[in-house]
């Protein structure tokens, strides 16, 4: 840092920068994610009540579809949120990777069996809602397909990083099959598409349906906002118990009250 | 271990210089050393001592930047060697556990691929008076498979002869060499050297170099 | 390092990796008549109704050209990496990449060239007619350089872990759906008299896509696979 020193006062960057970057030390991350789930529970738990009211009690009965298509509430949401947070997961990869933070690939880890989750929940309330519409559980319609593809994916970088003891190494590999499979994921959902129209006619879909009430579109974003809130909860939560168990012998650990005993 | 002071060993100064600074090793959850620090400069040789797991294997790894070391850093001619990389590897020969002797080519076709793969191709005609000069002279065209542990040691050893590299980390070069062939190599090491060549290397057994720069670093 | 080194080096690779399989040539044809008996079980289990088969052969072909891909991925870093030649590649003058993409061509040489010659054969098994069988050809042709690209990402990133040889598979094969799609399409689309040429090109961008991150992702796997 000898060399660095003028250069960052030069420009008056410095005291930011650390700053920034200090919160990227597992040991100053541990406390303050630690403060924070409490508050992600409330919202979630308030976002899903007001988006289960709402979805249940205020959105009118769909005309072509009756009580069923209430699903779409857990459904569409979910399905958002395995996208999304496998796009997250690609960010902290490649964060990981290009500037070496231990902090980053530990957050990728916990973001994947959450959005392994959601993929699973967006395929299983399909069913659910495809069998009424369809009268199938499983239709190879191209949204669906390209969940379960999804999902393949999450299950693949579980199992790479669960295969290798190292976990440095296990957090690079890891990063780099996410970063491999977010610049695929776009492919496969055009590809997915495609080969979905040639074989069968455009399919019935809710999200597209024209006589979406302007309630039911409030219920979908305050779902998808607990299911956020949710997610962030669930994986800082996930990311404090791998910090305390890569981290056992440094001393800020067991210096804490819950290790300490 | 803990070397506060940085040692420095050679001859000739104003040439590219191999510069280790306050190295640390962690393998698993064990720190191995720290604070390592040394500097090797042209027609010196470092050997490097110690039990087994007192990472020595490691050490030479990092030279070579195939690890990374957890603290410090390591310098070629002023620079890490982490941004030269191929420039720095074009100066580097390093020779490992493993001889990356293929069994079903020739010793011949051994010798020339990996010195193609370093990216210096050799003639048929080099490559058969290195081999003859390690002693496999009428086995050039034998496949690897067929050969004992010291001659495919020898035939990974033939890169020493064919690839013109300034620095050589060498892991064990005497594993399975019988006695002719640790004084042969102690003669093209110490030719090495005299030319300006620096050598970083790990053995069991003594070494027996003429060259008079050598420096002890043990890891314990 | 000039442009011409690089590309001997890249030949030199290429021509030592194609040197090794032939002094070891059961690996090569292991692959093959997997893939030969592959395609010859389905119309064992699905039954011998020509209409049927010909519906499926693309379909068929494709799969099974992806599972011996599939099969042949572990061979291709494993080796280097026992003996310790893939550290000598890592340590080279010549940049890795160039080492790799020497060894992925090889891996293409060995796998997806002889699945695509042998094709053709295996489709008239299932009733093919001449011009299918062209454009079966030219899709694999296309097609399986693309698989063998993101299969050496697979392999280097397994490289060394328990269970690396199932756990290629899981990792691979779900980025191999696009050229599925679009190989198996192609031949479908010509046999429904489509033309098969937007397929074609969609595959070609594909491999044009994966050449160029391919080798990149490749070689920085392979780093932290020998770290």
């Amino acid at each position: 840092m000898g060399n660095n020193g003028g250069f960052e006062n030069r420009f008056g960057m410095n005291t930011r920068l650390i700053n920034w970057f200090g919160y990227a030390s597992p040991a100053t991350f541990y406390p303050l994610a630690g403060k924070m789930i409490p508050w992600f529970w409330a919202l979630a738990a308030l976002f899903g009540i007001a988006g289960l009211y709402v979805g249940f009690f205020v959105a009118p009965t769909d005309a072509q579809q009756g009580e069923g298509y209430r699903i779409i509430f857990i459904h569409v949401p979910a399905s958002w949120m395995s996208m999304f947070i496998y796009l997250v997961m690609a960010f902290w990869a490649a964060l990981g990777l290009g500037f070496n933070t231990r902090l980053s690939g530990m957050m990728a880890t916990s973001l994947a069996p959450t959005g392994a989750l959601m993929a699973f929940l967006s395929l299983w309330t399909g069913a659910l809602w495809g069998k009424p519409m369809w009268g199938a559980w499983w239709v190879w319609d191209a949204r669906l397909t390209s969940e379960l593809i999804l999902f393949f994916l999450y299950i693949g970088f579980i199992a790479l990083q669960s295969a290798i003891d190292d976990p440095r190494r296990a957090d690079k590999a890891g990063a780099v099959l996410a970063l491999v499979g977010v610049v695929n994921i776009p492919i496969i959902y055009f590809s997915v598409k495609w080969w979905n129209t040639l074989h069968q006619g455009a399919s019935v879909s809710l999200t597209r349906s024209p006589s979406m009430a302007q309630t039911m579109l409030w219920g979908m974003l305050l779902m998808a906002l607990a299911f956020w809130m949710y997610a962030i909860a669930v994986s800082l939560t996930r990311v404090r118990a791998i910090i305390l168990e890569r981290e056992r012998h440094a001393g800020w650990v067991e210096e804490l009250e819950e290790v300490a005993t | 271990m803990i070397l506060s002071k940085p040692r420095s060993v050679g001859v000739v100064h104003n040439c590219p210089m191999l510069e280790a600074s306050n190295l640390e090793c962690v393998r698993g959850e064990k720190s191995l050393f720290r604070g390592l620090s040394f500097r090797l400069e042209a027609g010196a040789c470092l050997m490097v001592q110690g039990a087994n797991g007192s990472g020595k294997t490691s050490l030479l790894r990092m030279l070579c930047g195939l690890a990374q070391p957890a603290q410090g850093e390591i310098r070629w001619d002023g620079e890490p060697i982490r941004k030269l990389a191929e420039e720095y590897r074009g100066e580097l020969l390093y020779c490992g556990h493993a001889g990356a002797v293929k069994d079903d080519l020739t010793a011949l076709e051994n010798a020339r691929i990996s010195a193609t793969l370093a990216g210096a191709p050799v003639d048929e005609a080099a490559a058969r008076q290195a081999l003859r000069q390690l002693g496999l002279k009428g086995r050039e065209d034998l496949p690897a498979r067929v050969l004992s542990a010291g001659q495919r040691r020898r035939v990974a050893l033939t890169r020493l002869l064919l690839e013109k590299r300034r620095l050589w980390v060498l892991d064990e070069p005497l594993t399975a060499l019988d006695k002719a062939a640790v004084a042969t190599l102690c003669g093209v090491i110490d030719a090495h050297l005299a030319a300006g060549g620096m050598a970083v290397l790990t053995s069991h057994q003594d070494l027996p170099l003429a060259a008079t720069h050598v420096a002890q670093l043990r890891l314990d | 390092m000039g442009e011409t080194s690089l590309f001997a080096a890249l030949g030199a690779v290429i021509r030592r990796d194609l040197l090794l399989a032939m002094r070891r040539k059961s690996d090569v044809l292991t692959t093959l008549f997997f893939f030969i008996i592959v395609v010859s079980l389905f119309p064992l289990g699905i039954g011998p109704e020509m209409a049927m088969l010909r519906q499926i052969a693309p379909g068929v072909l494709w799969v099974a050209a992806l599972l011996a891909t599939m099969l042949s991925l572990n061979r291709l870093f494993a080796a280097d990496h026992a003996d310790g030649t893939l550290e000598q590649m890592a340590l080279s003058a010549v940049p890795l990449g160039v080492l790799v993409t020497g060894k992925v061509i090889a891996h293409w040489l060995l796998s997806g060239l002889p699945l695509a010659l042998l094709a053709p054969v295996l489709g008239l098994q299932f009733d093919l007619a001449t011009g299918s069988l062209g454009v079966l050809v030219v899709s694999l042709l296309i097609g399986t350089p693309v698989l063998s690209l993101i299969g050496a990402v697979g392999a280097a990133l397994t490289l060394g872990v328990r269970g690396g040889g199932v756990l290629v598979s899981l990792l691979v094969l779900p980025l191999y759906v696009p050229v599925l799609i679009f190989g198996a399409g192609a031949v479908e689309a010509d046999l429904t008299g489509l033309g098969a040429t937007a397929h074609l090109s969609l595959l070609a961008a594909f491999l044009a896509l994966a050449a160029f991150f391919g080798p990149w992702a490749t070689t920085v796997a392979l780093r932290i696979a020998l770290e």
